[in-house]
């Protein structure tokens, strides 16, 4: 593997809560490698949204050591390393698509000439062309989390973190998101770390399969994918993805006998 | 068209209650007069005198519509009895107070919104205020401002935005923290500053919360600007044609005084919408 661009040393996170202390990460070791996709699954609570906002500086580990791009969270953050999807599109209702993408690079003090390229790029890019001047109301709950992703594209953040950007869509969008991602990935070798619950979607992604388990969250097996990085969506249906679908789920019934 | 036949079914219901009362309340006055007079009231009798007093307990509709009329068109707007006259002062400082009470109102919001401090401190004081009857302050405020030299419209204008400050702070205070620990996560994801993110999230997430806050102050402006009119001798407004009219028995004046407040309210929250609509329609946020 090439230099890790995310890593992880007995990385722990307890949060002090009023029934106790709760182990949201406990010992986790990982090296997310340049221009992987890695998904992280596992039922509530096993920590995969945690160890996701620890990468982005949104959460403090309490032990252990993170760095991302060889740098601190807080420094990787403050030199905008990264692009964040949250589970909902969180466009801002005040906002065209277009202003939407826009704000980013405002906040960042793109250009003016920089911003409108941008912003025709990446919605090009997330099969969006000629919705820049609509509301996100006026878009389905699909093409919104599309936008959102187009905003965390649209700076020159080479790291993708993504918290189950497709949980509340249905299975058919979320086929052709799926689709659409990886297509994206292809085009753009960006590093994702993608936090998911859903099987199919996590083996049909990744390169890299975390599997983890709670109380404590923590990592009980991380598979490499044998699968080509050429995928249509026929592959779900060969022995080899049945294959890696099945350790996932083994992975996953084995830390939960854990508990 | 469809809403129009209910509106009228209320309105002619209220107007015929009114009248009725009319012909309740003042028929006592009608009968000793025809008592003193040696004369026998029909019913009909009854009912046109009882709607035509000089000085009647409850003014018929048509009495306080014919006094409006005659201090409104049939005054010049100079007179010291044109009801516009005095709407118009009492509409000059109650846009004052609802402009300094609006600033102050969000003044204290992003404070107590951005220092903890300022919200364990200024918000029980600011709640605390509003549980002081007015009409008891108002007549301190005049006195203590009159001492150091300043008298007419400040004062009035103060206690104006004594009473509208209030809604506008805790409208602010609520839309300033509407944005989810989501947005703002988002924003901390993109390095953005605070000012950044005051400007690009927080105020435009506050408007719909701003606006509505607005419509009650300004009424609430309008309230504090009648009652600081009272204790300052009745020289001009809407509050001291109040004030007259109950020194004199004027009820007919003291009505149409009431009626001139309550115009001039809807004509103040109507304008508050309009700028509503304008606003929310240019930052797109209508459907």
């Amino acid at each position: 593997m090439q230099y890790p661009v995310i890593s992880a040393r007995n990385l722990s996170l307890t949060f002090q809560t009023n029934d106790g202390p709760v182990h949201a990460l406990k010992d986790v070791n990982l090296d997310i490698g340049k221009g992987e996709f890695v998904s992280f699954i596992g039922p509530s609570g096993c920590g995969k949204t945690t160890f996701l906002r620890v990468a982005a500086d949104l959460e403090q580990p309490t032990a252990g050591e993170i760095t991302v791009n060889g740098m601190t969270p807080e420094e990787a953050r403050k030199s905008r390393a990264y692009g964040y999807v949250f589970q909902a599109a969180g466009l801002y209702p005040w906002r065209t698509i277009g202003g939407n993408i826009r704000l980013p690079l405002e906040i960042m003090g793109y250009s003016k000439a920089d911003q409108a390229e941008r912003v025709k790029r990446t919605l090009e890019l997330v099969d969006l062309a000629g919705f820049e001047k609509k509301y996100p109301w006026q878009l389905s709950g699909g093409m919104q989390q599309r936008a959102s992703i187009a905003r965390a594209l649209a700076f020159d953040a080479d790291i993708l973190l993504m918290d189950e950007p497709f949980g509340a869509l249905d299975e058919i969008v979320r086929d052709h998101l799926n689709e659409q991602l990886l297509a994206l990935w292809a085009r753009t070798e960006k590093t994702i770390a993608f936090v998911t619950h859903s099987i199919p979607e996590a083996v049909y992604l990744s390169t890299k399969i975390v599997v983890m388990s709670p109380r404590p969250g923590r990592v009980t097996d991380v598979i490499e994918s044998t699968l080509p990085r050429e995928r249509p969506l026929e592959i779900r249906d060969t022995p080899e993805f049945i294959a890696i679908a099945h350790r996932v789920r083994e992975g996953l019934r084995a830390g939960h006998e854990d508990v | 068209m469809r809403s129009l036949v209910p509106i009228l079914t209320v309105l002619a219901a209220m107007i015929a209650i009114w009248y009725a009362g009319a012909v309740y309340l003042n028929a006592n006055w009608a009968y000793q007069q025809a008592e003193r007079q040696d004369r026998v009231l029909t019913t009909s009798q009854l009912i046109a005198e009882t709607w035509s007093q000089d000085r009647p307990r409850l003014p018929a509709p048509h009495q306080v519509a014919t006094e409006i009329w005659e201090t409104t068109v049939e005054k010049k707007i100079t007179s010291k009895r044109s009801l516009i006259y005095h709407g118009w002062v009492t509409l000059s400082v109650t846009l004052a107070g609802f402009g300094f009470g609006a600033t102050l109102g969000i003044a204290l919001a992003i404070g107590i919104v951005y220092s903890r401090a300022m919200d364990m401190s200024v918000m029980p004081w600011v709640i605390a205020s509003q549980t002081i009857p007015i009409l008891a302050i108002a007549p301190m405020i005049i006195v203590v401002l009159n001492s150091v030299g300043m008298q007419g419209f400040i004062p009035k204008a103060i206690i104006a935005t004594y009473l509208s400050f209030f809604p506008v702070t805790v409208g602010m205070v609520k839309g300033l923290r509407a944005p989810s620990g989501m947005q703002l996560d988002q924003m901390k994801t993109w390095n953005a500053s605070g000012l950044q993110g005051f400007i690009q999230l927080r105020l435009p997430s506050s408007l719909p919360y701003l606006f509505t806050s607005l419509k009650i102050a300004v009424a609430a402006s309008l309230v504090g600007t009648v009652i600081g009119e009272l204790p300052t001798g009745a020289v001009a407004g809407l509050g001291a044609r109040l004030l007259a009219g109950s020194y004199y028995g004027q009820t007919v004046q003291i009505w149409s005084a009431l009626f001139g407040a309550a115009a001039l309210a809807a004509l103040l929250i109507v304008a508050v919408g309009l700028i509503e609509r304008i606003v929310t329609k240019r930052m797109g946020f209508g459907r």
